[in-house]
This record gives C-alpha cells, sequence and structure tokens, in this order.
C-alpha cells in the first residue's frame, strides 16, 4: 500500500468523523464553531515549521516561503482561538447568571 | 531543538513525535464535540488550543529542524498580528474577520505545499503522489487565500457587496478550474518545468478572485462556511505533501465542519450549492415578481405610537437582519427589551438561520449584548409563535420575512423557508426606505395592512423608541 493510499484512508474517515461531530451544533454555537474549526485549519503551522526550519544547500528560497507560511499560520491560530475564546466568554457569562 | 536531547533516546524520537500527535489529535476531536453546547464550548475552545498549542511544541523536536531565526520571527510577528486583531476587533465585524483568518490559513497550506516542493534540489526525485497533492495543495490554498480576502472586501463595503458578474464568467470559472487540474497533471510529469508550475499558482489565485466575486451580498453565509471547508481541505494537502498524519486529520475536520454550515446556510435559503456558486444572485438580476411599489401606500409609525404599541403588547418578536449589525444596535435593542420586560410584556427573538453575513452572526451580536440565548429561538421554534404575538419588530431584515418566498413561485426567492411574521397581528419594519434587500426583491409586507414602517437608521430608531418607553 501506497503512503499515499494510507493516508487517503485516515482522510476519509477524519471526514467522516468530522460530520459525525459537527452535524447537531446548534445554531446559536455556529459562529464560534467557523471560528474555532478555522483556527484548528491553521495547523498547517506545523508543516510550515518543518519548511522554515530545516537547512541545506540553496535553501534560502524554501526557508522565506516557510517563514511568511508561519506568519500567515499563526495569525489563523492565535487570532482564531482568541476570538473564539471572546466570543464564547459573552456565552458563558449569561450561564453563569443564571 | 532535538540536539538537546540525549543521544540514547534519538531513534525513538520519531515515534514519540506521531505518538504526541495522535494525543493533539485527540485534543481536536474532544474539543469540538464540546463545542456543540454552549455550556462546555469555552473548554472545547481551550481544548482545541492546548492541542495545537501540543502539536507545534512536539514539531520542534522533529530533527528536520535545525534553524530558529525564522521560525521564532515568524511566530513572534503572526502571533502579535493575530492577537491584536483578535481582540480589537468589534463583535460586530466578526464576520469580516473569519473571512480574513480563513484567507490566512488557506495562504500558509498553500505556501507550505510550494516550501516543501522547492527545498528540494531536485524534484525529479519526488514521487507522483506527493506531486498531486503538492498541485493540489497550492490550488486549493492559493484560492481560498484569494477568495476569502475578496469575501472580506464585499463585507467591509470595499468591492461591492452586489453580485458583480457579467456573461461568460461561470465558462471562464469552470474552464480555468479544468485547466488547473489538467496542469498539475502535467506538472506531475515533469515537475521541473517553472512555467507550469507559476501557471498553476497564478490561476489559482484568480480562481479565488473571480469565483466570489459574482457571489452577492446575502449569500455570504454560505461562501464564508464553504471557504472555511476550503481552508481544512488544503491543510489536509499539506499534510498528505509532508506525510503528516495530524495535518490531514484536523483539516479533514475543518473540511468537514465547513461543509456542514454550508450545506445548513444552502438548505436554509432552498438552493442548491451550485445555485449560490454560479447563480450571481442579488443585485440586479433578480427580478421582481409583485409588480411596481409607486401606487401602494405605506403605512408609518413614530417612536410615541410604537412605544405604546410595544407596552401594552403581551407578546413581543423581534426579528434581527444585517441591517442590525451594520448600525451596531445590539445593546440599545437589549435596553429596549429590558423595559419592556420590566413591564411585564414577554419578549423573544427568532433567528432565521442566514439572517446576517455569516452562519450563526446574529446569535453572536445579541450574546454580546447579554441577551441569554435561551430567549433566541431558531426559525422552527418562532414560527409556532407567530400566531400568538402581538407586534413583531423586523430590525434590519428583509428577505428572510419576505412572503413572496411563499406566494410567488416566479420569486428568486421562492421556496426559501422564513420567518412567518405575517401571522402576527402587527409587524413593524425598521428600515432606511423602502428599497429591496440584498436579493434585490420587492417585499409586498411594507404594504401590508398589518404593517407599519419605521423609517430611519436602526439604532437612532431603536434610541428613539427607548426615549420614548420611559414616557408610556
Amino acid at each position: 500500500m501506497s503512503a499515499l493510499i494510507f493516508s487517503l484512508f485516515i482522510f476519509v474517515l477524519a471526514c467522516f468523523i468530522g460530520f459525525e461531530l459537527i452535524a447537531k451544533v446548534p445554531p446559536t454555537l455556529h459562529t464560534p464553531l467557523m471560528s474555532g474549526a478555522n483556527a484548528i485549519s491553521g495547523i498547517t503551522i506545523v508543516g510550515a515549521l518543518i519548511v522554515a526550519g530545516h537547512s541545506g544547500i540553496d535553501s534560502q528560497m524554501s526557508q522565506f516561503i516557510g517563514f511568511v507560511a508561519i506568519v500567515f499560520a499563526t495569525i489563523n491560530v492565535v487570532g482564531g482561538f482568541m476570538v473564539t475564546d471572546r466570543m464564547l466568554e459573552m456565552f458563558k457569562k449569561k450561564e453563569d447568571e443564571k | 531543538m532535538s540536539q538537546f536531547l540525549p543521544e540514547a533516546i534519538l531513534p525513538y524520537l520519531p515515534d514519540t513525535i506521531q505518538i504526541i500527535y495522535l494525543i493533539a489529535t485527540f485534543f481536536f476531536i474532544r474539543g469540538l464535540k464540546l463545542l456543540n453546547s454552549p455550556a462546555t464550548a469555552r473548554k472545547g475552545n481551550q481544548l482545541a488550543a492546548a492541542g495545537m498549542f501540543i502539536g507545534i511544541v512536539v514539531t520542534l523536536f522533529d530533527q528536520q529542524i535545525i534553524s530558529f531565526e525564522w521560525i521564532i520571527a515568524g511566530i513572534l510577528l503572526g502571533g502579535l498580528i493575530g492577537a491584536v486583531l483578535a481582540k480589537k476587533v468589534a463583535m460586530t465585524a466578526m464576520p469580516e474577520l473569519v473571512a480574513v483568518f480563513n484567507g490566512f490559513g488557506g495562504g500558509a497550506s498553500a505556501l507550505v505545499a510550494w516550501g516543501e516542493f522547492s527545498r528540494l534540489v531536485d524534484p525529479t526525485t519526488m514521487s507522483p503522489d506527493s506531486l498531486i497533492t503538492t498541485g493540489l495543495g497550492i490550488f486549493i490554498g492559493a484560492l481560498t487565500f484569494t477568495g476569502s480576502f475578496v469575501a472580506f472586501g464585499k463585507l467591509k463595503g470595499f468591492i461591492s457587496g452586489n453580485a458583480i458578474t457579467f456573461p461568460g464568467l461561470n465558462i471562464i470559472n469552470i474552464g480555468s478550474m479544468i485547466a488547473v487540474l489538467v496542469l498539475i497533471g502535467f506538472f506531475t510529469f515533469d515537475p521541473t518545468n517553472q512555467t507550469i508550475f507559476w501557471i498553476i499558482l497564478g490561476l489559482s489565485l484568480l480562481i479565488g478572485i473571480t469565483s466570489v466575486i459574482p457571489i452577492g451580498g446575502a449569500d455570504m453565509p454560505v461562501v464564508i462556511s464553504l471557504l472555511n471547508s476550503y481552508s481544512g481541505i488544503a491543510a489536509s494537502m499539506a499534510g498528505f505533501v509532508i506525510g503528516n498524519n495530524l495535518l490531514i486529520i484536523a483539516g479533514a475536520l475543518v473540511g468537514a465542519a465547513g461543509l456542514i454550515l454550508t450545506q445548513i446556510m444552502c438548505k436554509a435559503m432552498n438552493r442548491s450549492l451550485a445555485n449560490v456558486i454560479f447563480g450571481s444572485f442579488g443585485g440586479d438580476s433578480g427580478t421582481s415578481g409583485s409588480g411596481e411599489a409607486g401606487d401602494k401606500t405605506v403605512r408609518e409609525t413614530s417612536p410615541e405610537d410604537l412605544a405604546i404599541q410595544v407596552a401594552y403588547a403581551s407578546k413581543v418578536v423581534i426579528a434581527p437582519g444585517y441591517g442590525l449589525a451594520v448600525a451596531q444596535a445590539q445593546h440599545v435593542l437589549k435596553e429596549v427589551a429590558a423595559k419592556l420586560e420590566e413591564r411585564g410584556v414577554q419578549v423573544k427573538y427568532g433567528i432565521h438561520p442566514v439572517a446576517g453575513r455569516m452562519p450563526g452572526h446574529m446569535n453572536v451580536l445579541l450574546a454580546e449584548a447579554d441577551v441569554p440565548y435561551d430567549q433566541l429561538l431558531d426559525m422552527d421554534q418562532i414560527n409556532q409563535e407567530f400566531k400568538t404575538t402581538d407586534v413583531v419588530l423586523i430590525i434590519g431584515a428583509n428577505d428572510v420575512v419576505n412572503p413572496v418566498a411563499k406566494t410567488e413561485p416566479g420569486s428568486p426567492i421562492y421556496g426559501m423557508p422564513i420567518l412567518n411574521v405575517d401571522e402576527a397581528k402587527r409587524t413593524v419594519i425598521f428600515k432606511r426606505s423602502l428599497s429591496p434587500g440584498y436579493a434585490g426583491i420587492d417585499n409586498p409586507l411594507f404594504y401590508d395592512e398589518n404593517n407599519q414602517m419605521f423609517f430611519g437608521d436602526a439604532k437612532k430608531s431603536l434610541q428613539a423608541l427607548n426615549e420614548a418607553l420611559n414616557d408610556v
């Protein structure tokens, strides 16, 4: 089995888990869900770290690409989780008052 | 950072990293699960953030990573920008912010695929598998990047919110997409050909622009959800390229989440995804099915008059729309509602799934104004309440209450489920003018004998009503 096929299995199964997990989220939480999921998609930062951090002959170009990728992905991750937390804090507050 | 570890454990390092990735995956899945309920959602988000932190830290121990200057600089710069944006942006601007973050995520995934490709001295050593996923990663990531920024421009008003289109645009878009896929095929056979690579990148960036620009403002909830899904798939593709399961799984989860929201939004408008993407709905092309507006009369109301009506009602329902967000009127609305509740009036909010510019937009706005979320009813619940409702205040909403969706088979919004506000004893529409909404369709509710218009900016109108309530 090639690496691609193996990865494809993982991808498809993860998609199914995603559908199951999210199908019943109430409308009230649609925005936080979206921005939270959005932050998770910043996981691509892991790839960016590897691209930016390796060293080799003639690697300035790819290191620079990796650097820009890290900046983009970190904006996505830090901003996404923080703003979701800010939103959910407002939801939480009402919960406590009751 | 693997150089700081004792020599003896290095052989076990790759497997250890993978196992910790598995733990991070668990955090993501558990976090998304907790996002299903308002009571646990915050914890869920924090759990997902913890998973991300674990994933990042453990990656730094990867033996391929030996220089850290770029990494530290990138994380500091990106973290600073992200944190400032997240802290400063007003809740009313949330759709724009989500679009921006989304764009950066997609862009990062495209860059990872590109960077991984460019760091190889001899790309012909790459297997066809990784070349295909590199091509797809660049394609999806790049179109998410530009598409999200066009969506941002539309939401912000830099680019017209109307559908911008011209004949043949759809054909150009479909043609370009096919061209990119064919070129990715060529690229797989000849990865050394720079021209093909640049055309793939350029076309992908262009497709992001030309496929979002023709979509009207009212369809933004669909577009944002779809772009969200793309950014997840782009991350997955980047995972395929570098052979990293954490990226594949996390990306697939996000892709699925975005797709579900897209489906929910399409269903709420009774339109297919293809119709949203290719329909260029919203703007001048929308044909009015309900005749001329000129010869009909509307009844206007005043703050004092309306104050008396709502103060002596037993049940008032508020139907908010995008106009509420534009006017930033959520806080004064809450004050009005609080005064009514003091008088014993029952106040509820009816939220249409596509009200606003992103899924759940109204819920976030009202939550910011401290409206308890159990007062926010979704469409099916609130539609059972209108028959016993005395007054419905329609604030900045139009298409989602337009009865032609039920009565005029020729109308572009025919079949869209709406809030049945016309079943209530009286409706009051807060609106600047009689102009049709984003969908460009005249609304017969304006001229209904049980309807009154309250012209003006939603915030100023509500402030006037709020003051008038003091004197009732």
